[in-house]
């Protein structure tokens, strides 16, 4: 598409109305979320359905359909919203398309069956602010993912996209951008929390050219995936916060790092920054400013270490991305050794509303010390999944139950873990803690970057701090000894004690090592990995004890500590567990009590998933 | 190895160090793994010492220094997979296949492996087969997954180690 180069702020402005213009607010329109989950969910198939089916009707002109980011609402994908009205259907299958189209589009109903349901009084919602997964979040980053086809520029500027850039490139100096976003007080996204603007200040005051702005989208915490529904969903809100930041800092040169499991994001993120090169946002002389910047977009090749910001620097220069000491910041030197300031997508998304709105709008939203939204992803156990956006200061019972919707199969609530392999297990007891980076760093984990990983009461302490320890055994880059040989020796002593070969002193023997590892690690990845560690001892120490001293596990969940047996009771002998061990280690006959071999048992639970009658049993 | 086709990916680039990751990026789209005498040319292209190329193509997980099947399995191990029975979806699969994480089937049809977060969490747990997702997988569906690919239990057995 050609594309003409926006010149002047009025340029951009004119542009916007002649897309309006050229676009009918009536018409219909069926948006589909072709985010990475709802795709895993099969929206690649809805979607061809419904070009089919309104090819077939020749309605094809009639009805536009939009490829949308990511909303937000993973577990009930596919999402298909009918605009103009708004209709929000939920679990959108291949097979549900043609109704849609005829109730919907032709005849102006509902499909009822595809409405939210309230679990509790049956009632259904219609609209996005009905539902309670979204009427009680503040959506101010991610809000736009389904209104926008991140593959189409267009539909960014149509929602005043560009907006905060034409202001601060012609209205404000680069210390006033950086005095408005010192003055919001945002603080990093990524997990550090460091103010935003301070770090700027430091790089842009830093002697040495060029200097370099980089985005960080290597989002290794497991559990976290708002910085892909970010990059992938709305790419040009992160471009447009980059390019103000590189004005404020006096970068000309920026870089895009993403990580490898997320080749959609790059895909998207590539395309937009071809579409913003070929409107002049970036290149040469932006919208007639003088101001000159491009972006690089470049692909991780996967490694955890890698975003912490001195390794990811070191990976964009070609080398293994292992992290330095940091006698001296990044911001001050870093890429190629000179003056580099890294924030990450979700902080970068941030800056086109603090320049629109204001420093003054941004602090009115938060806690004291923490402001604006935050986006976390509410996963695990609970019945709403997927990502939420929320002001600073809510509690962690409002996310969970309110927005979330609970624990499923009323079970019953035991842990959330947050801020990734950094952070830490916090008990139900305080559930009615604040969200912000201080509260939860005084509980001793962290907000990290916002994975919100909910357990039950099937979920094993133990074994969670386990998963931690081996995951950072995986990642860590090995450089500094107490971080790898810390982490080493960790697994060894929590795999005893999951597998039944836990002795006493084994509790005092990892809190020491936590205490050095702590002390002298070189990065933050050793600094933290300690604290889902110590959070589990500290919080579910009964639990340690148990595993330890009686040798059982009491969630069920650590093979060497369980056996499974069938309860003759409620056994009806009707085959299907024998049928499905893939060990042959059941025996039994038709409407005959069936019976576990030990020796042959492998413990994979597939026999208790497949009873219908709660007869096998973990003891 | 080609050399020409090397030459291709390399000029597509700057020849230039920094540029390493992405060109190896790039030889692996094209043969599936890295083989050594890619590495050692490559070396030798962008005068830089072997040493480095091998540290690149080892210190990150997205590279194989051995062969890999037709089809790639990846097996997600992110914390809401843990919870949600990632690791028995992996048991599984490599029942189903016969092999261990990081192994390939004697008929290089399969290589199985495990990663440590998708950003697929509101689905687990989740299998990627390729580039296809499958959420919300119970254990019992891994095999008819496999078998869209062409698994069949000839497949299975130990083939080398990626």
């Amino acid at each position: 598409m050609n594309r003409r180069k926006i010149k002047s702020p009025s340029d951009l402005e004119k542009l916007r109305q002649e897309i309006l213009a050229k676009r009918d607010p009536k018409k219909p329109r069926i948006a589909i979320c072709a985010g990475t989950g709802c795709l895993a969910l099969g929206a690649r198939k809805v979607i061809t359905t419904f070009k089919e089916e309104l090819k077939k009707r020749g309605l094809e002109n009639e009805v536009e359909i939009r490829e949308t980011g990511c909303p937000g609402f993973c577990e009930k994908g596919t999402i298909v919203v009918i605009y103009p009205e708004g209709i929000y259907y939920l679990q959108v299958q291949p097979g549900d398309v043609p109704e849609i189209v005829e109730k919907t589009l032709v005849e102006k109903k509902h499909v009822e069956r595809l409405l939210y349901t309230d679990p509790a009084t049956n009632e259904k919602a219609i609209h996005e602010d009905e539902i309670p997964f979204y009427k009680h979040q503040m959506r101010l980053l991610i809000g736009n993912n389904i209104k926008v086809d991140p593959k189409n520029i267009d539909d960014y500027i149509a929602l005043g996209g560009y907006r905060a850039l034409a202001k601060a490139l012609p209205e404000m100096t680069p210390e006033e951008v950086i005095e408005e976003v010192k003055r919001a007080n945002l603080r990093g996204r990524g997990g550090g929390g460091f103010p935003a603007g301070r770090k700027w200040e430091t790089t842009r005051n830093a002697p040495g050219e060029p200097k370099y702005v980089i985005v960080n989208c290597d989002e290794g915490d497991p559990g976290a995936f708002m910085n892909r529904a970010l990059m992938e969903g709305n790419p040009h809100s992160v471009i447009e916060g980059l390019i103000i930041g590189a004005y404020a800092i006096g970068s000309h040169e920026g870089f895009i790092y993403v990580r490898d499991e997320y080749p959609l994001a790059v895909e998207n993120t590539s395309i937009a920054l071809g579409q913003a090169r070929e409107y002049g946002l970036l290149g040469r002389d932006i919208m007639g400013s003088g101001f000159d910047f491009d972006v690089k977009i470049f692909r991780g090749a996967g490694a955890f270490i890698s975003g912490e910001s001195s390794a990811l620097m070191s990976s964009l220069e070609g080398k293994v991305g292992a992290p330095k000491p940091k006698y001296v910041h990044t911001s001050i030197k870093g890429l190629w050794n000179k003056p580099s300031n890294l924030n990450n997508v979700e902080t970068w998304a941030n800056i086109p509303l603090i320049i629109n709105k204001g420093a003054r709008w941004f602090t009115s939203i938060g806690t004291e010390g923490s402001k604006g939204t935050k986006i976390f992803a509410l996963v695990g156990k609970v019945n709403n999944t997927g990502l939420v956006e929320v002001p600073f200061g809510i509690t962690l019972r409002e996310i969970i139950y309110n927005i979330g919707g609970g624990i499923p199969n009323n079970k019953k609530f035991k842990a959330v873990q947050t801020g990734g392999p950094s952070g830490g297990c916090i008990p139900e007891r305080f559930i009615d803690t604040a969200v912000d980076f201080d509260e939860l760093t005084k509980l001793g984990s962290m907000m990290g970057s916002g994975g919100m990983i909910v357990m039950d009461e099937d979920t094993c302490m133990v074994d969670v701090a386990r998963y931690f320890i081996d995951f950072l055994v995986d990642e860590s880059c090995g450089r500094c000894v107490p971080c790898r040989e810390g982490l080493e020796r960790m697994s060894e002593i929590l795999n005893d004690i999951c597998e039944g070969r836990g002795k006493e002193g084994d509790i005092e023997l990892l809190e020491e090592l936590s205490e050095v590892m702590k002390d002298t690690s070189m990065c933050g990845l050793g600094r933290t990995a300690p604290n889902p560690v110590l959070t589990t001892i500290h919080y579910f120490r009964e639990e340690y004890d148990a595993h330890i001293k009686e040798k059982k596990c009491p969630a069920h969940v650590c093979k060497a500590l369980i056996e499974y047996y069938i309860d003759a009771e409620k056994c009806t002998g009707c085959l299907a567990c024998l049928k499905a061990c893939p060990e042959g280690a059941i025996a039994g006959e038709k409407e005959k009590v069936h019976v576990i071999n030990r020796e042959k048992c492998s413990k994979c639970g597939i026999c208790y998933d497949t009873c219908k009658f709660g007869a096998v049993i973990i003891s | 190895m080609d050399e020409d086709k090397i030459d291709k990916i390399i000029e597509e680039h700057r020849t230039d160090k920094s540029e390493l990751i992405p060109i190896l990026q790039d030889v692996q789209a094209e043969y599936n793994w890295l083989p050594q005498d890619t590495l050692r040319y490559i070396a030798k292209r962008l005068q830089v010492p072997l040493t480095d190329v091998f540290g690149i193509a080892t210190f990150y997980k997205s590279f194989s220094l051995k062969p890999r099947g037709k089809h790639l399995v990846r097996v997600c191990l992110g914390t809401a997979c843990h919870v949600r029975g990632g690791p028995r979806i992996l048991e599984t699969a490599e029942r189903i296949l016969g092999i261990k994480t990081g192994e390939t089937t004697e008929d290089y049809k399969f290589t199985l492996e495990s990663v440590n977060c998708l950003g697929c969490c509101a689905l687990g747990p989740v299998m990627v087969v390729d580039n296809e997702y499958y959420g919300k997988l119970p254990p019992t569906k891994v095999e008819k997954v496999l078998h869209k690919y062409g698994y069949t239990s000839l497949s299975s057995g130990k083939g080398g180690e990626t």
